[in-house]
């Protein structure tokens, strides 16, 4: 069946969902690059207002891609709750925007309707929304999880610390963690991307990291963000795993493109628990995603890039991760152009995210290719904070001399707290203040003399 | 200036653990004013941030390079790309990889065929082509002469993606092709060069079937050594007849343009 709506005289005509969606998706590059975006404004808007009229129901019956082609539908249709979407059964994709908005409509609620979305249904609503809407909904969803800190509590703005080295030097790596630690960045995970995506590399640095782990007290969780292949490898050889990291995409022939199947993420999950390291019903996993992935690894078959990213978290929540991080502006111009287009994406990922259950955080991010700079990251990053993101990334002066592209610093991390009155998960905080790195208050002292109990890991110069 | 200037107060304050830079290149111990970066550090910032965009900005001045190649004595041809502007090579990769109607006709002549096809484009730094192309062929070009091969003229491509030698490769029959590229420039180096390596050139070539030698500029790779290079893996590529993974002794990196 088709769609149609008309407006100034023109009828649109949309034939299936997924072209329905694809159309009515504010502007990007990515959607214009695979052929999917709607003509003009004219049309665009049209498809917004047939989409509003459309009742959430039909999204239990048109899947944007076969559920016999693809294990991400499959497993959309498999784990959709008919009883949690009870609530918000009778509403259209319009009505179900004013739910959301509701004052009626609180955490507890959103909470208890989540497992009754599927992605489609919410990357439709999102597409129909402001940024204003994506932060007030955002704001009042309530997701915490836990390992040896408590992510997501009310009035906590956790900070994953990225300390990444160009050779994965572990005393490299180290000098920018201690760097971190002492603005009193880390309490999400200290998550090193290494360059090398290998076993020996991946053992390197979470040897380094357990040693700084076990010597300071820290109640830091980490992860060496290679492979989950990797990850399984290391975990045979009973290496200090905390986290299993995997990028994930929206369809099964991107996440192939990956090298990752859903029984691959399972069997990660498994092992993951089997370490024990974690707290009883410790939340395990570490996933990255970003719009426009599916594409780049032509495996987009024919939907937006926004509803693909929101497929990803449909994955994601299979695996109850610690953290999901969006990496939005990672990708380059030729999916999200310009500062305006990654805001709305960071926005849109964030809301979609946390409506679907997720520990979302933000990769607040830019290469030099795209028309970016650190004004764009600036709003972004305030939008963010006051939607309530979980975390976001701390780069020694936003500068990643590794990936070469520009996430929010440590300094970011200091100012985004300070203006929203946001603090650190309360285990990390009181470390913070046991090892005086901060004082009673919970105010910073940088002080080098707390530095000294980690300088083995760098020979004990300096 | 006054007393006072010589008198002001310390209004940023510095993180007293700056030797921990010996580790690593990292922006570590900038110290800080509040939650702010001292003036310093930054505009040293922003002034890392500029050089990088006027690197992927700036026009490439393509006619001033085929004047430097022909100064040298090596034929060139100018051409460009299907994108017409830089904003359109930015958010159109698949524009970027073929040659412009008029290009491919002048191409399209009747030429001697060649086994290595060579071209030089500004991918995303056209700074990079500028300060490092010339010292790569200086090398490049009389090692591939030494071989006896029949190379193609130096088609100087404006708005080019690495695949772009599939389409120039594909117009002189070549074996092989050497693009020199314009890498994405990063904060800490804005004309970083890279050469693509691929064995049959055709449209429709992934990169995965390439070799690549990257970060090429003073500082990084040596011209001259990737010149070496370049020259090695062409005899290898000739010998076993293949490029791309199955030849790799090097490295593979991904396209740093995006391609």
């Amino acid at each position: 069946m088709g769609f149609s709506h008309s407006l100034g005289g023109t009828t649109y005509r949309f034939d299936d969902l997924r072209t329905l969606l694809a159309k009515a998706t504010p502007p990007r590059s990515g959607d214009v690059l695979a052929g999917l975006a709607a003509q003009d404004a004219a049309e665009r808007v049209a498809a917004r207002m047939a989409l509003a009229d459309l009742p959430l129901r039909h999204f239990l019956d048109e899947a944007v891609i076969p559920y016999e082609s693809d294990e991400v539908t499959r497993l959309i249709v498999d784990q959709h709750d008919g009883s949690a979407f009870a609530e918000i059964a009778s509403l259209t994709v319009g009505a179900f925007r004013e739910w959301l908005l509701s004052d009626a409509t609180d955490a507890r609620r959103l909470s208890a309707v989540s497992p009754g979305l599927t992605p489609e249904m919410v990357a439709a609503v999102c597409k129909i929304m402001r940024l204003q809407d994506l932060v007030t909904v955002a704001a009042k969803c309530e997701v915490v999880t836990r390992f040896r800190c408590t992510i997501g509590l009310p009035g906590r703005m956790s900070t994953r610390l990225q300390p990444n080295h160009p050779l994965d030097d572990p005393k490299g790596v180290a000098a920018s963690i201690l760097d971190g630690l002492m603005y009193g960045v880390g309490d999400a995970t200290i998550g090193i991307n290494p360059a090398s995506d290998d076993l020996d590399t991946m053992l390197r640095l979470l040897d380094m990291i357990e040693t700084l782990r076990l010597a300071s007290h820290a109640p830091i969780q980490s992860c060496v963000l290679a492979h989950v292949t990797t990850a399984l490898k290391a975990i045979e050889r009973r290496a200090p795993v905390d986290l299993v990291f995997q990028s994930l995409a929206g369809t099964e022939e991107a996440n192939r493109g990956f090298g990752i199947t859903l029984a691959q993420l399972d069997e990660a999950l498994d092992a993951a628990e089997g370490l024990a390291r974690g707290p009883a019903g410790a939340n395990l996993m570490y996933f990255e995603t970003g719009q426009g992935s599916e594409l780049s690894s032509s495996g987009h078959c024919g939907v937006d890039q926004q509803t693909l990213e929101a497929r990803c978290y449909a994955v994601a929540r299979r695996y109850r991760p610690l953290l999901v991080n969006t990496v939005v502006g990672f990708i380059g111009p030729e999916y999200l152009y310009d500062g305006k287009q990654i805001m709305r994406a960071g926005l849109e990922d964030h809301f979609c995210g946390k409506l679907l259950g997720l520990p979302m955080g933000c990769d607040v991010c830019y290469t030099n290719h795209a028309e970016a700079d650190q004004d764009d990251m600036d709003a972004l990053l305030t939008l963010l904070g006051v939607a309530g993101c979980t975390y976001i990334m701390g780069v020694p002066g936003a500068d990643d001399i590794m990936l070469n592209y520009q996430s929010t610093s440590f300094h970011d991390a200091l100012y985004i707290r300070k203006v929203l009155g946001k603090r650190a998960a309360p285990e990390f905080e009181a470390w913070l203040a046991a090892t005086g790195i901060s004082d009673g208050k919970g105010e910073l002292r940088f002080d080098p003399a707390r530095l000294m109990p980690s300088l083995p890991l760098l020979g004990a110069e300096g | 200036m006054s007393e006072t200037d010589d008198q002001a107060p310390a209004t940023s304050s510095s993180d007293d653990w700056s030797w921990l830079s010996r580790y690593t290149a990292a922006r570590i111990a900038l110290g800080r004013c509040g939650p702010g970066l001292p003036t310093s550090a930054h505009l040293g910032f922003q002034a890392a941030h500029a050089e990088a965009r006027d690197a992927v900005l700036k026009p490439f001045d393509a006619a001033g390079c085929a004047a430097d190649v022909t100064a040298r004595g090596w034929p060139a041809i100018v051409v460009r790309s299907r994108a017409a502007d830089r904003a359109t090579y930015l958010q159109r990769p698949d524009a970027g990889r073929l040659l412009a109607p008029d290009s491919e006709a002048l191409l399209s002549e009747p030429r001697a065929p060649a086994d290595i096809a060579l071209v030089v484009a500004d991918g995303l730094s056209s700074r990079a082509v500028q300060v490092n192309a010339l010292p790569v062929l200086d090398t490049l070009m009389p090692l591939l002469a030494a071989t006896g091969r029949r190379l193609s003229p130096i088609i100087v491509a404006a708005q080019g993606r690495v695949a772009l030698a599939d389409h120039v490769g594909e117009l002189f029959d070549a074996s092989a092709s050497i693009i020199l590229i314009g890498e994405r420039p990063g904060l800490s180096a804005a004309d970083s060069l890279g050469l693509y390596l691929t064995w049959m050139p055709r449209r429709g070539r992934v990169d995965s079937e390439r070799n690549c030698i990257s970060n090429v500029r003073h500082g990084g790779l040596a011209p001259e050594d990737a010149a070496k290079q370049a020259a090695e893996l062409i005899a290898r590529m000739f010998k076993h007849r293949a490029a791309g993974v199955s030849l790799a002794r090097l490295p593979q990196l991904p396209a740093p343009d995006g391609s």
